[in-house]
């Protein structure tokens, strides 16, 4: 690593405890981040000469503060000095950094910096696009590259989504127990939302964006040193984790989609499975179950599994209708209509998601497993107006691949079971 | 004499590394390393798992408590440590409160990958 990119991490690495204080004392997004931006262009000045700070996170707060308000006191020979409050706790700066601000202190203001972001307002890809760039700190051209969209498309949206931001009552006084677990479940959500917008794109090429997933486990992580006993964040992790150890077996080398049973588990990551494991081991020992526990339970059982048919089907049947109590989905449902199929059948399956249709129909999921279903079952020409219909919904040109795969098997007539298997 | 270097670096740096950058660094490691493997002076080498998968066992009032999360007192200091293996969270659990039964010492259970076995012999002298 040259210099500069080690310097980066650590810029990176500090930032939601930098911006999440720095949004404290200012109570303004653009001008915390003006701050921030200005801090770690001193950085990038005087740390290759001094060696990083010890705390480089305290540092870059005391320095953009200071920087934030050399700019507010040359502006206010022009304006007004804004009141008192909207600058808070401006007491003594090198006191308070000495403190070194302790872990509850900053824990507020991180899970406050990824709780503007999920104003419910702000439509999912906003909210997702809004944490990227002010949490993450990525780059717009990184965000827009992120999501296929132009530049200056991605720089309206997030403008915009600023804009909502800002105009919203920004919850400033420390949550109490209540509000501190409403905002982790809303956190948790957007976090998810991240997560799958890397982990199975919404459109276009790239059917796997792993950076995206990085970063949702990466501030997963960070929500769980800072709320360590929270079993659903905990579950939260283990279920990106579980579920990103799988990337570099889900595409084949054309970028197809590679079925679940179908891939080389041997490529599947350890170390995420096992960390994915751990976690889920201590989220379960609170016996507080909810559903990213539920989702991580079932991802594990795969996890576990060397070959697909080691795979507890039983179970994870079990832990799909305890997961329908917590979240009525018909998603969740169709989900389990798969275990049902390994433990029941193909007919027991169909029933179960016969009822799904009119919510449904719009989903490609749906007329995919429909599709294999009611292959299974011999009636070919059904199954290929299925198909057809996922087909037409298809939203990247791998989805679309796959079930062509299916279709082209349906035309190799006799042929039931001319699965590949794919490397 | 045998040597413990424990390794310290700033979690939120190093859960950001991309996988490039975080195998340059382990190969990187592992060159240098090699100079004591051949010699057969190599101990273990160990990777702890980030400390959100940390499970702590503290005493209180006679009462043996467990704790979510890294142990993060300043007050004491790292004395030693053990390596184990079990099958499960509960079974490491158990076995720490029966080793630690009686004192008011904490430990800190952190799932582990073993990177290298090592290679030191039998007879590798200890600090007597």
């Amino acid at each position: 690593m040259t210099e500069t990119s080690w310097i980066e991490a650590v810029l990176t690495g500090a930032r939601p405890q930098a911006m999440g204080a720095l949004l404290r004392y200012f109570r303004d997004l653009d001008r915390a981040e003006e701050a921030f931006q200005e801090a770690c262009l001193r950085a990038l000045k005087t740390w290759p000469l001094k060696g990083p700070p010890r705390d480089p996170a305290a540092w870059l707060i005391f320095v953009g503060r200071n920087a934030a308000l050399d700019a507010v006191r040359r502006d206010s020979r022009n304006t007004a000095l804004p009141p008192d409050e909207v600058i808070s706790d401006l007491g003594d700066a090198e006191a308070d950094m000495a403190e070194r601000l302790d872990d509850s202190h900053y824990r507020d203001d991180i899970l406050r910096l990824m709780f503007i972001c999920c104003h419910p307002d702000l439509p999912a890809t906003q909210q997702v696009a809004l944490a990227l760039r002010i949490v993450c700190g990525l780059t717009v051209a990184e965000i827009a590259h992120a999501f296929l969209v132009n530049e200056r498309a991605m720089e309206q949206r997030i403008t915009r989504a600023k804009r909502r931001v800002s105009a919203a009552d920004v919850p400033f006084a420390a949550p109490d127990a209540a509000a501190r677990a409403e905002r982790l479940a809303a956190v948790a959500a957007m976090l998810y939302l991240l997560f799958n917008e890397g982990y199975s794109a919404s459109g276009g090429e790239a059917h796997v964006r792993a950076p995206l997933c990085d970063e949702a486990i990466r501030l997963a992580r960070l929500l769980l040193r800072l709320f360590p006993a929270e079993p659903e964040i905990m579950g939260l992790a283990a279920l990106m984790l579980l579920q990103h150890a799988r990337t570099p077996s889900r595409l084949d080398a054309d970028g197809g989609i590679v079925l679940l049973e179908d891939q080389d588990r041997r490529l599947w990551d350890r170390d995420k499975i096992a960390e994915g494991l751990a976690l889920i081991e201590k989220a379960l020992r609170h016996r507080r179950p909810g559903p990213y526990q539920l989702q991580a339970a079932i991802a594990a059982l795969h996890a576990r599994a060397e070959r697909p048919e080691d795979t507890d089907w039983q179970e994870i049947n079990l832990l799909y209708q305890m997961l329908e109590r917590y979240q009525p989905s018909p998603i969740v449902r169709l989900n389990r209509a798969v275990a049902v199929f390994k433990v029941q059948g193909a007919q027991a399956a169909l029933l179960l998601i016969e009822p799904l249709e009119e919510r449904l129909s719009s989903y490609f999921y749906f007329h995919g497993v429909r599709g294999a279903l009611l292959k299974e079952l011999g009636r070919h020409e059904e199954a290929r107006i299925s198909f057809d219909k996922a087909i037409a919904l298809a939203r990247t040109p791998a989805e679309a691949a796959h079930i062509r795969q299916h279709i082209d098997r349906l035309s190799a007539k006799g042929n039931t079971d001319t699965r590949t298997k794919s490397a | 004499m045998l040597y413990a270097i424990l390794c310290y670096h700033d979690e939120n740096v190093v859960t950001g590394w991309s996988k490039a950058e975080d195998d340059a660094v382990l190969e990187k490691r592992k060159r240098v390393a090699q100079e004591l493997v051949e010699k057969g002076r190599m101990g273990p080498a160990i990777r702890l798992m980030p400390t959100s998968a940390a499970t702590t066992l503290r005493s209180s009032g006679g009462e043996q408590l467990v704790l979510d999360g890294p142990f993060a007192e300043t007050k004491e200091q790292l004395l030693g440590f053990y390596i184990v293996e079990c099958d499960n969270l509960e079974e490491v659990v158990e076995f720490g409160k029966r080793l630690k039964e009686g004192e008011t010492c904490t430990f800190e259970i952190r799932p582990l990958r073993l990177f290298e076995k090592g290679v030191l012999p039998q007879t590798a002298k200890a600090a007597p």
